[in-house]
């Protein structure tokens, strides 16, 4: 393919149109069948999650500074904590609104009359992500408003300012990460024509992620940084090997950025010298602004993650012909 | 000139869908894109309307590059697609009041131009029914009433009679006739040559890419076909007619078919048909004078092209 000059000087805003595919989009979302049934299975796990969290709470731990932010890790068994529910779900949930994005629209024939108006690909593009993007912020909002008011009923006990913050700050991050899996299922609707086939792939990628990239981050620490017993430092080196490797999913790069957000006990991520702890209180929790400093990689790795993603499926739309 | 092009290609790969089109549209023209499958019509569209990037070549439409001002081409240029989708789950005035947004129209504005095109199209009483419901035809009308939206000062349309019965084609394309008196330049394409050769002020013959053959559709049967009149009779019994219909000297060409012959003759020589026929003692059932066909035009040129190789 040749390279086309005039591509850098294009006319106009490439966002003309942008809010019209926004609105349009988000209100597709909201009223969709598959929204409804996100919500029912959102909303059920939440409720059975924080409730069997308070119940646990109330026996166990009676003065807690941060009641709240335990309402959202514990766990009872057999139901997981809330955190775990929502990280399961809410990639899914991305999945569920963006994988057929784009095939959509070629599959109803709809994309050579969009994009015959006057528009640029990118607001098709950044509509449908932000509309996407906007839907899962207001599902995690009512969410988290659902979670802190059973939390008020259950427990008694309002939560302090920077409790609060904490958990926005959370919330921040799970927005974060759902918008990854956003992107994920972005790229996947524009690579494959079929919309089973897409959602297929997005899903593939999850669980990828989630059950394999361990053992596989695993053998490759051990392969790259190999365990030596004469060397002491080897176990080191093996250790800080496969944290690197693991945070290349961003599986990791959340857990380890809501495990420091929402556990001001955390001071530290990755192994810790001895050397590291001199001075510092054991067990004193740390000011929100230190552990937001420490989440910050993490956040803004999560961050990155979107964009390349995003990008990813720019360039992708960019080359495809309008026609099937 | 509204539309032009100067030796405008598109490669996929190896495949040359359009080789090297020089296309001249005046305002105000209806002009015909015609040709069999394949033959590069869609591809030639969508390089007009910058939804493909030309491989070589120069386009302009309204004076405006398709690559390069894009933005200010579409808001003057209507396109219907050959295949036109809509959002089913929404009405028939949801979808066109997306098109407004995407327009930019302002929100009274667009509302008394949907009304008015969907009017138009006469599908008001339909306007609050989801697409779902909607027929092949009525998207078609759908289709036209989004094109008109805009009120464009090019209309493109791609294949606008496909899937439409014979009377629904023939409304549509009294519709799309109608667009030239508002003084709209239209640009449409078809397989179906009998079908648009009415409609069309001129048009171009595409085969294999390039554009074979163009003109108004008398100039070409006139240039193709020779002789400008068909008479078609019917006459019982056939047993030497031929030869002396042949002797006629306005006569280049007899054919024999099923139901009965087929003359090409330099004048309207119906009477002295007539007379020859009764001569011969046959009985006369039919005589008439036949338009002539694009369908012939292309079959004969190529049926010489193919003499010529
Ligand atoms: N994306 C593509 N990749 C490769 N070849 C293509 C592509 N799109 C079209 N072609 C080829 O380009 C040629 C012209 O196709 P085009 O769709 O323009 O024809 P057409 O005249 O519109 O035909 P039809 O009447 O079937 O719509 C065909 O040979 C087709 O196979
Ligand atoms: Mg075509």
């Amino acid at each position: 393919m040749q390279p086309s000059p005039n591509k850098l000087r294009r006319e106009g805003s490439p966002w003309t149109g942008l809010w019209a595919v926004f609105f349009k989009e988000m209100a597709d979302h909201l009223s969709s069948t598959r929204m409804r049934i996100l919500e029912v299975l959102i909303l059920f796990s939440a409720v059975g999650a924080v409730y069997a969290g308070a119940q646990t709470l109330r026996q166990t731990i009676g003065e807690d500074p941060f009641l709240l932010l335990r309402v959202f890790t514990a766990a009872q068994d057999p139901l997981p904590s809330f955190v775990a529910f929502l990280s399961f779900f809410l990639p899914l949930a991305a999945i569920a609104l963006g994988f057929d994005a784009i095939n959509g629209e070629y599959n109803r024939n709809t994309l050579s009359r969009i994009l015959a108006q006057p528009i640029y690909r990118d607001a098709l593009l950044w509509g449908k992500f932000l509309a996407g993007l906007a839907t899962l912020a207001l599902i995690l909002l009512a969410l988290f408003l659902l979670v802190v008011g059973l939390g008020l009923v259950f427990l008694g006990v309002p939560p302090g300012s920077e409790e609060v913050g904490r958990a926005l700050l959370f919330l921040l991050a799970t927005l974060a990460y759902t918008g990854v899996w956003l992107g994920v299922a972005l790229v996947t609707s524009v690579l494959f024509r079929s919309a089973a086939t897409s959602a297929l792939a997005a899903i593939a990628v999850w669980l990828f992620f989630a059950l394999f990239w361990g053992i596989i981050a695993q053998l490759l620490a051990q392969a790259v940084a190999p365990f030596d017993p004469f060397d002491p430092e080897s176990e080191l080196r093996q250790t800080e090997a496969l944290l690197a490797f693991s945070r290349l999913s961003p599986n990791t790069l959340y857990a380890e950025a809501i495990q420091v957000l929402l556990n001001p006990g955390i001071r530290s991520l990755g192994p810790v010298l001895i050397t590291q702890l001199q001075g510092a209180l054991l067990g004193s929790p740390l000011p929100l602004g230190q552990s937001f400093l420490l989440a910050w990689p993490q956040l803004t790795g999560l961050i990155a993650l979107t964009l390349l993603l995003f990008a990813l499926a720019y360039v992708l739309f960019q080359r495809r012909e309008v026609r099937a | 000139m509204v539309i032009e092009t100067q030796g405008l290609t598109k490669r996929y790969g190896k495949v040359v869908a359009v080789d090297g089109l020089d296309l001249r549209i005046e305002a105000g023209e209806v002009y015909g894109l015609l040709g069999p499958n394949g033959s590069g019509k869609t591809t030639t569209i969508l390089m007009l309307l910058g939804l493909t990037e030309p491989s070589a070549g120069t386009v302009r439409v309204l004076g405006l590059d398709p690559t390069r001002e894009p933005l200010s081409l579409k808001k003057q240029v209507g396109y219907l697609p050959d295949s036109v989708g809509f959002y089913n789950e929404m009405t028939a005035w949801e979808n066109l009041a997306y098109t407004a947004r995407l327009n930019g129209l302002p929100r009274d504005l667009s509302r008394i131009r949907i009304e008015r095109v969907l009017q138009r199209m006469g599908l008001a009483e339909v306007a609050h029914r989801p697409v779902s419901a909607f027929s092949r035809g009525m998207r078609q009308r759908l289709g036209l009433a989004e094109v008109l939206l805009k009120e464009p000062r090019v209309v493109v349309l791609d294949e606008p009679t496909l899937g439409l019965d014979p009377e629904a084609a023939q409304e549509f394309l009294k519709m799309i006739q109608s667009l030239k008196a508002e003084g709209i330049t239209v640009l449409l394409s078809s397989h179906l040559l009998h079908q648009v050769q009415t409609i069309c002020d001129r048009v171009g013959l595409f085969h294999k890419g390039k554009l074979v053959l163009e003109g108004r559709v008398e100039e070409l049967a006139q240039r193709i076909l020779g002789g400008a009149y068909r008479i078609r009779l019917e006459a019982t019994p056939l047993d030497g007619l031929v030869e002396r219909l042949q002797a006629l000297p306005e006569v280049s060409r007899v054919q024999t078919d099923t139901r009965g012959l087929r003359l090409e003759a330099s004048l309207d020589i119906r009477p002295q048909v007539a007379r020859t026929v009764l001569e011969a003692g046959a009985a006369l059932h039919s005589l008439s004078l036949e338009q002539p066909s694009l369908d012939e035009v292309y079959a004969r040129y190529f049926q010489e092209v193919r003499h010529a190789a």
